[in-house]
């Protein structure tokens, strides 16, 4: 007995030892990978633009926050996420505000063409926003809407109340339909049942939406490009210009874009379990 | 869950349906129009048929856009799924470690996309970007806005860069959901590391990685701002997909005919794998409920 278990042991672990050396290896390298090109723009955003063009060094010699002081007192820069935000903000209440009874509906009754309109809705998510590009910049220009947040908020509600409706529904849908029914029997109306009693049971939900609806409002470009040209201008635009113009300062463009990865770096932690469940529209 | 049949229902949906009916379905009218008119400014349009359509069709720069989007999502779908798993499967299943990994790996998705882009314009440059730098210092003629090949290679880089952690946080997601039991049943088979990932693992993220499939192939299909950013489309015409071609017809040219007649072929494509995402979606659900 004894001689088995010690000639088993080894085996064993030279079995095990290997993998998970190479599993650590592999996600500590990708994890490197991911990091690299982030280190870098913050490596620039700490230097001088003639320190980045002159010598090749791998951190920054002199550090210095000139660049993010260039960004943050000059109004055609700061006013760029001020708009970014405005639009962005304006876009999830919009959304969300729309998406919950939309949502509940979807998960709690069946009706004429429900699965039709639900499908319906998925296209436009799928949309290119490529297509929506030219006939938004019409529509809005015709309606007076042209350059202000209120029509990027409004193009954007495209891609994100399909994608609030999606994700609400998938977390409505894990509540007990007793809650409803029992809320009913004791004498609650569907708005006070709603906003009282249904709405902290699915919190979670609502906060996945919305910072998911937030999200991608915030990395789009080509549709907010193209609604805007200087009072609703967005950051993303803003940095675009600089960079096709000549002679450009490197470090500045590096903190700007420092600056818009800040929003989603800050709230990631939150939703970490939630991530797949956003991306793949509530589904998983 | 056993659903109520009830009409009402109508009304709660109503907001949503004004909404999308306002951002979705005039501008789509807007674009039916165009395809079939033609005009010589001022307003003035008139009746071309299906004109534009025939052209499009036998266009050969759209032909050319197309196939450079397929070879692009192709190559993106062969590249991140498999490298998605991969690491899904070395990430550590719990505790402070997977709470690191999960955070890491979803900063790229979080980054605007615009700044991806600048990030890695950047970063292939041979006098400031660290990859150009060492590509260039390892003796490779490194020039991505000369060189198509190189261009190319940056783009997918970026891409893999990207969106990789999607499929990996799906398919993590995916595995998380495998009881213990089963791990413990194979245990007892003595199966192999491979026979437990082609038997146990693979099966059970069927659902998650068909999502993640889809997704990637709609994203990819309809990517803009990144490759606009790095390359601009260039060299020649090497990095312009659907999308870059589109706005540039679009936006660019003014070209509103040709444009719309693409822009609805582009879009039927795009419902076309819609009702593929919806299909299996919904046929994951019923499985779930079962």
């Amino acid at each position: 007995m004894a001689t088995t278990s010690e000639t088993l042991r080894p085996a064993a672990r030279t079995f095990s030892l290997p993998k998970v050396r190479l599993g650590t290896l592999v996600m500590v390298l990708y994890l490197i990978f991911m990091l690299v090109p982030i280190y870098w723009l913050v490596k620039m955003s700490l230097q001088t633009n003639r320190e980045i063009t002159g010598v090749f060094t791998l951190w920054p010699q002199n550090p210095t926050l000139d660049n993010y002081r260039v960004i943050l007192t000059d109004a055609s820069w700061y006013m760029g996420y001020v708009n970014s935000i405005t639009y962005v903000v304006i876009n999830t209440l919009l959304s969300l505000a729309v998406a919950l009874p939309a949502a509940y509906a979807f998960s709690r009754y069946r009706f004429l063409g429900d699965k039709h309109l639900f499908f319906w809705l998925l296209t436009n998510r799928m949309a290119p926003p490529a297509v929506f590009a030219l006939p938004f910049f019409q529509l809005y220009s015709s309606v007076g809407l042209f350059d202000t947040h209120l029509a990027v908020a409004l193009a954007h509600t495209l891609f994100n109340v399909p994608l609030a409706v999606w994700i609400l529904e998938g977390f409505m849908r894990g509540v007990p339909k007793e809650i409803d029914e029992t809320a009913y029997i004791d004498g609650y109306s569907f708005p006070h049942f709603f906003v009282k009693i249904f709405m902290p049971l699915i919190a979670s939900g609502i906060g996945v939406a919305a910072f998911f609806c937030f999200m991608f409002s915030w990395v789009e470009l080509l549709l907010s490009r193209t609604l805007t040209a200087v009072n609703a201008q967005p950051i993303a635009s803003i940095m675009t210009r600089t960079v096709s113009a000549s002679g450009l300062d490197w470090g500045v463009l590096a903190a700007a874009g420092v600056l818009t990865i800040i929003p989603g770096a800050l709230v990631i932690y939150f939703v970490r379990n939630y991530i797949a469940k956003g991306f793949a529209l509530g589904r998983v | 869950m056993d659903k109520v049949q009830n009409n009402k229902a109508w009304f709660l949906v109503l907001p949503v349906l004004v909404l999308v009916a306002f951002s979705a379905v005039i501008p789509l009218m807007t674009v039916v129009n165009y395809s079939v008119q033609d005009t010589f400014g001022n307003n003035v349009f008139f009746w071309e048929g299906l004109g534009w359509f025939k052209e499009v069709l036998t266009s050969s720069r759209i032909h050319g856009a197309l196939g450079r989007q397929l070879a692009f999502s192709g190559l993106i779908l062969a590249i991140q799924i498999p490298l998605g798993i991969a690491i899904a499967l070395c990430m550590p299943k719990r505790g402070f470690w997977a709470s690191v990994c999960l955070v890491l790996m979803a900063l790229p998705l979080l980054i605007p996309w615009n700044v991806v882009g600048t990030i890695w314009q950047i970063l292939g440059r041979t006098d400031i970007g660290l990859l150009g730098h060492t590509l260039a210092g390892l003796g490779v003629d490194w020039n991505y806005s000369r060189n198509p090949v190189h261009a190319w290679i940056i783009v997918v880089t970026m891409d893999v860069w990207h969106w990789t952690s999607l499929v990996a946080l799906l398919a993590y997601a995916g595995l998380q959901s495998i009881p213990q039991a089963y791990y413990q049943a194979a245990k007892i088979d003595q199966a192999s590391r491979w026979k437990v990932f082609r038997y146990i693992e693979l099966p059970k993220m069927r659902g998650v990685l068909l999502i993640a499939i889809l997704l990637r192939f709609m994203d990819s299909f309809m990517i803009y701002t990144e490759p606009f950013v790095v390359t601009g489309g260039g060299p020649g015409s090497a990095t312009s997909f659907l999308s870059i071609d589109l706005v540039k017809m679009a936006l660019g040219q003014f070209d509103l005919g040709p444009a719309a007649a693409f822009s609805i072929m582009y879009f039927l494509v795009i419902l076309l794998v819609s009702w593929v995402f919806y299909t299996v979606m919904t046929n994951l659900d019923r499985v779930e409920v079962k």
